[in-house]
């Protein structure tokens, strides 16, 4: 039996706004295997990025269960939520969410320091991670001081500070050019491929197709459909040869 | 990689985490921070002048000095008249707003700051915790800072009614004249300004962070100031 580490069942979020309630999420049933590279794709408005927020445990669904790791996220404590957080998941947002008046450095060590690490290792594994990053040199610079590249750079080397297994990006690419969208994708893709984390990412940037495992179309909260590996080569492939 | 392992419960930060973490944000936004603080100082420094030249007044009176120069028929009558009053009452809610006012921008203006850190796992109780640090501490020398300039200006301004008389009557301590009214002195009034800006501070915004603090990150993040 496949090793399911994302499942929700028929989540639905709507968001009231003055007497007009929106339903962001209409019902939407989706597992993710360990160690898979899913994209969450649609338009602007269609719900992936509420979906992406109840899959992270950064809000609550109005109806319906989501399960990580087979723990129900409606049933956990404050405390729990905060672990799970911090231990779990690794979040990649597209306007950064670097904290301003941290350095780089500071940034990566955050989650290490509310996760109880001595400063010793903390400093430590903050170096070898923004060393990964290519961020080896610039590692006292405060976020203002960086490009978006670099600071996309921070973030994710800033999700991946407690080892989590998952990696969730919200539109990673989207303030980014082409070309260093492509280096950004690619380093997502190197975490999948040879530390097996699993990578959900709400997105519309057809770069993505590429390297995801799947993709889940989101359009108007519900699940439009779900394209295997096989079905994309074949599209991008009808794509590519007209 | 954890399989299945039950969700651990997060755990408390040490005090000196929180508190190098909020001084650390205090020192990097300095330019920020003084602007706030400097609404504190100027809330408390126009309340302690008003209440302190009140102080003084009373206090020259009691020992039945005059006023040089006379120019308000108020402080040649004993105790506080109805003007002192509205005079210190408004100077209050000036103070209030003023402080109150500053803090909920210094807050709200991080909402996206605290959804992040959530994100991180911090605790509710931490984020608040970090902002208590920190108003307490922008509240306390704001305040202090407040009532130093408020008390050399009501000192000014006795000087200039009372000539150097001022000194030998000076109201440094609490003193209670048999029929005149309490007087506070200018020590006490001095710690009131600092305690009333440090509360208010710390009140005015670790209420909104802790509002903020509530919210999923999700809606933290998305808070546009």
């Amino acid at each position: 039996m496949a090793d399911i580490v994302v499942k929700t069942e028929d989540v639905v979020k709507e968001y009231r706004m003055g007497s007009n309630v929106l339903r962001a999420l209409d019902g939407i049933n989706i597992e993710i295997e360990r160690g898979e590279y899913i994209s969450l794709m649609g338009p602007s408005g269609s719900g992936k990025s509420t979906l992406f927020n109840m899959i992270g445990a950064l809000d609550t669904p109005t109806e319906g269960q989501v399960y990580i790791d087979g723990q129900n996220m409606s049933q956990l404590t404050q405390r729990q939520i905060a672990a799970f957080r911090c231990h779990r998941v690794g979040y990649i947002f597209q306007s950064y969410n670097l904290l301003p008046v941290r350095s780089a450095h500071g940034n990566v060590t955050l989650p290490m320091i509310f996760a109880g690490l001595p400063e010793r290792a903390r400093n430590e594994k903050a170096e070898e991670l923004l060393d990964m990053v290519g961020l080896g040199d610039r590692m006292y610079h405060l976020p203002d001081e960086l490009s978006g590249g670099q600071r996309q750079r921070v973030a994710i080397a800033r999700a991946l500070a407690n080892d989590p297994s998952i990696v969730l990006a919200d539109e990673p690419t989207a303030n980014l050019d082409t070309v260093i969208g492509r280096e950004i994708i690619d380093l997502i893709k190197s975490l999948n491929e040879e530390q097996g984390v699993t990578i959900i990412s709400a997105t519309h940037d057809l770069k993505m197709l590429d390297v995801s495992d799947r993709i889940v179309d989101i359009r108007d909260g519900l699940v439009e459909r779900v394209r295997s590996r096989d079905e994309i080569d074949i599209e991008v492939g009808e794509v590519g040869g007209h | 990689m954890q399989q299945r392992t039950p969700i651990e419960e997060q755990i408390d930060l040490p005090f000196l985490e929180s508190l190098r973490i909020s001084f650390q944000s205090l020192k990097i936004r300095f330019g920020r921070s003084i602007i706030t603080t400097a609404g504190i100082t100027l809330g408390i420094a126009f309340l302690v002048s008003v209440w302190m030249n009140n102080e003084i007044g009373i206090a020259l009176q009691e020992s039945g000095r005059q006023s040089t120069i006379n120019t308000f028929e108020e402080t040649t009558q004993k105790g506080i008249s109805t003007k002192d009053i509205w005079l210190i009452v408004m100077s209050l809610i000036v103070c209030v707003v003023g402080i109150a006012n500053s803090m909920l921008m210094a807050v709200t203006e991080r909402f996206r700051e605290i959804g992040t850190m959530k994100c991180l796992g911090a605790l509710d109780g931490f984020v608040v915790r970090l902002f208590l640090l920190e108003s307490g501490f922008q509240g306390f020398s704001g305040a202090l800072i407040g009532a130093l300039i408020g008390t050399l200006g009501a000192v000014l301004l006795g000087l200039k009614d009372y000539g150097l008389d001022l000194f030998f009557y000076f109201p440094l301590f609490p003193a209670q004249p048999e029929d005149g009214p309490r007087q506070l002195g200018v020590i006490v009034v001095i710690l009131l300004g600092c305690f009333l800006g440090m509360v208010l501070a710390v009140i005015g915004s670790s209420f909104p962070a802790w509002r903020a603090a509530k919210l999923p990150p999700a809606e933290a993040m998305r808070t546009e100031v």
